[in-house]
């Protein structure tokens, strides 16, 4: 049983999935999305706690074909930390959904909605896990396609969630075919779509124009997913306009995975060496990654809706995590997956809370929060210590990633880039301020909606704000499985370069 | 004159696959209404499919089918497997991309990328 654990987190969503959209009565498919996604995350802490203990790679053979002919799953220190996040937020992300789906989707709905969101979390998982590239592309599109049906659900609220999902849908759609077509490439070039075979083949043709249109194309479809400035325009609309608990879970997992995956293809396959990559494809990310950072903060700070305010913020986190990947370097890698988990949190939490409120008061706007401090003490305080994470304040997970982010930018002696990094990181100091004085420092205005908040409205978020607290304080062992992570594709003798 | 053609008539069925992918693409990025766009993107992924189709051709071989002669020049089936796999993954993309549309018509009254966005803008004006 407990070798078989790698394929069973992909493969019960995937089976729960259809069971949850035949049985037609809302709270028996909440009850499987529930015990399904929890089922997951113990498996995936099962599997993260096995990975750390025994060190090494571990490798699942399905149907006992050995790579590279068959297809295997593989659990190293990278998809052992990845893993737990996405399972993890859904988890939690499920816990709140019973709420927030009840408030906004039609009943008729409610089991296709759960199957939808078991079959995307199934498809993240499956990205994340398998060791085939053309299996990323499945999950991928398994992920997606259940992703476009959830924003549009959003739909009986807000008919802007439609053109919302439709663009998703479309660019989604783009840079998952663009990714199709730089594996392409690499199979001609080399007979194999194991991730480990190609990596151990691509070396024979490293200097052939091929393998750099592939590596262009990868990277591009990838950069898409990922909502990496200048390719973000789906994000905004598709995470404002979508169901409240869809925008969390999304949020905190979609983007990572694809971030996941650019790091599993561009180190793992290509190699930190491979001549013009840290020249081509690492100037890119470093570029677009810093100007996101900052075209992500400013627009948050303008914006007045709190779920495109965090949107714009995700551009911003987003680029951080392209900045510690286009460091080429161990400590770079491991800032990408310390900010990776450490984002995953932090927007749970605020998309939760924000949820919450949006799902009583139609709409989640500056104007909805003004005064709410009072009303809504508990939830409120959940968004500002969210916000406060965002900003990278001390004691907060954001500072965490924060710090190693900018000691890897000065291990390079990227002086200008550092200083980028944190005038961006304080100017979200911005619009969390303008938060806090709408909450807080405003009256509530006459005639304003009543807004109230039961445990189980404000617990899953508090779990994530507590989560993001405890890793913030405590946060060595994640730094270290962090680290781990990025030595899967920097060994730790070039750490230091 | 060969030495200038071999090339490109050796490879005819890249610069096939490249045009087609150009025309799918434009369409996607051009075209403002929305079930072009599909058709687009259809014809987008139509030529991925045949670069890979075409790739797994191998000179004078013949379908990947056991015949029991060793001597035998099989195609690669590989890519055939694969590009199975991308074909249901495109039909379903452009189902859920209909069936938005559909929805997008019912609500909308309009399928036209600008009218969309006129509508979206003036009701963010006064919400």
């Amino acid at each position: 049983m407990m070798q078989h654990l790698p394929i069973l987190q992909v493969l019960l969503p995937l089976l729960a999935a259809p069971f949850a959209a035949m049985l037609r009565g809302r709270d028996v498919a909440w009850g499987i999305a529930f015990i399904t996604t929890g089922t997951a995350f113990l498996i995936s802490i099962a599997l993260f706690l096995e990975q750390r203990a025994l060190g090494t790679t571990m490798v699942y053979e399905l149907g006992n074909w050995a790579a590279p002919i068959g297809i295997v799953y593989v659990i190293d220190a990278a998809s052992a930390l990845v893993l737990p996040v996405i399972s993890g937020v859904g988890f939690i992300a499920t816990l709140a959904a019973r709420q927030l789906v009840a408030a906004e989707i039609d009943p008729r709905d409610h089991s296709l909605f759960y199957a939808a969101w078991l079959l995307t979390i199934a498809g993240m998982l499956g990205q994340v896990t398998t060791g085939d590239a053309f299996n990323i592309f499945v999950f991928l599109e398994i992920s997606s396609l259940s992703a476009y049906a959830l924003v549009a659900m959003g739909s009986g609220r807000d008919r802007r969630a439609l053109p919302a999902a439709f663009n998703y849908l479309i660019l989604g759609t783009v840079g998952a075919t663009f990714y199709v077509i730089g594996l392409g490439l690499l199979y001609m070039l080399t007979g194999t779509l194991n991730l480990a075979d190609l990596a151990e083949r691509l070396p024979q043709v490293e200097e052939t124009r091929a393998v750099f249109t592939a590596m262009a194309f990868i990277a591009l479809g990838l950069f898409l997913k990922m909502a990496l400035f200048p390719l973000h325009f789906w994000l905004v609309p598709a995470y404002a306009h979508a169901p409240s608990a869809v925008t969390a879970l999304m949020a905190s997992t979609a983007t990572k995975v694809s971030v996941y995956v650019l790091i599993r293809l561009i180190f793992g396959v290509f190699g930190v060496e491979f001549p013009g990559l840290a020249d081509a494809v690492g100037l890119a990310i470093l570029t677009l990654g810093i100007a996101g950072a900052f075209v992500g903060t400013l627009a948050a700070i303008v914006e007045t809706d709190l779920k495109k305010l965090f949107a714009q913020s995700s551009i911003a986190q987003l680029g951080y995590m392209a900045i510690g990947i286009g460091a080429m370097s161990a400590t770079g890698l491991a800032a990408a997956f310390l900010h990776l988990f450490n984002h995953a949190l932090m927007k749970g939490a605020l998309f939760l809370a924000i949820g919450m409120i949006a799902a009583q008061a139609g709409r989640a706007t500056m104007g909805t929060i003004q005064g709410a401090g009072k009303q809504i003490p508990i939830t409120m305080t959940a968004i500002l210590f969210g916000g406060l994470a965002l900003i990278g304040v001390p004691l907060t997970a954001g500072f965490i990633s924060k710090v190693y982010l900018v000691r890897a930018l000065l291990e390079q002696n990227f002086w200008l880039l550092a200083g980028l990094t944190f005038i961006s990181s304080a100017l979200a100091l911005a619009y969390v301020w303008k938060i806090i004085e709408a909450a807080w420092l405003q009256p509530r205005p006459a005639g304003a909606p009543e807004l109230s908040e039961t445990a189980s409205q404000y617990v899953p978020a508090w779990i994530m704000v507590f989560a993001t607290l405890g890793f913030g304080i405590y946060a060595t062992p994640l730094v270290e499985a962090a680290f781990a992570a990025a030595h899967v594709f920097i060994p730790s003798t070039m750490g230091a370069n | 004159m060969s030495a200038l053609l071999d090339p490109i008539l050796g490879q005819w069925n890249y610069y096939l696959v490249i045009v087609l992918m150009m025309i799918g693409f434009y369409a996607v990025i051009a075209r403002g209404n929305m079930v072009k766009k599909i058709v687009g993107l259809n014809i987008f992924q139509t030529s991925v499919f045949m670069l890979y189709i075409s790739m797994g051709k191998v000179a004078n071989g013949t379908a990947p089918i056991l015949t029991g002669d060793p001597n035998t020049v099989y195609s690669n089936p590989l890519p055939h497997v694969l590009i199975l796999t991308a074909i249901v993954v495109g039909v379903s993309t452009t189902a859920v991309g209909y069936a938005l549309i559909i929805r997008i018509q019912e609500s909308f009254g309009s399928i036209e990328d600008d009218d969309i966005i006129a509508m979206l803008d003036d009701e963010e004006e006064t919400s």
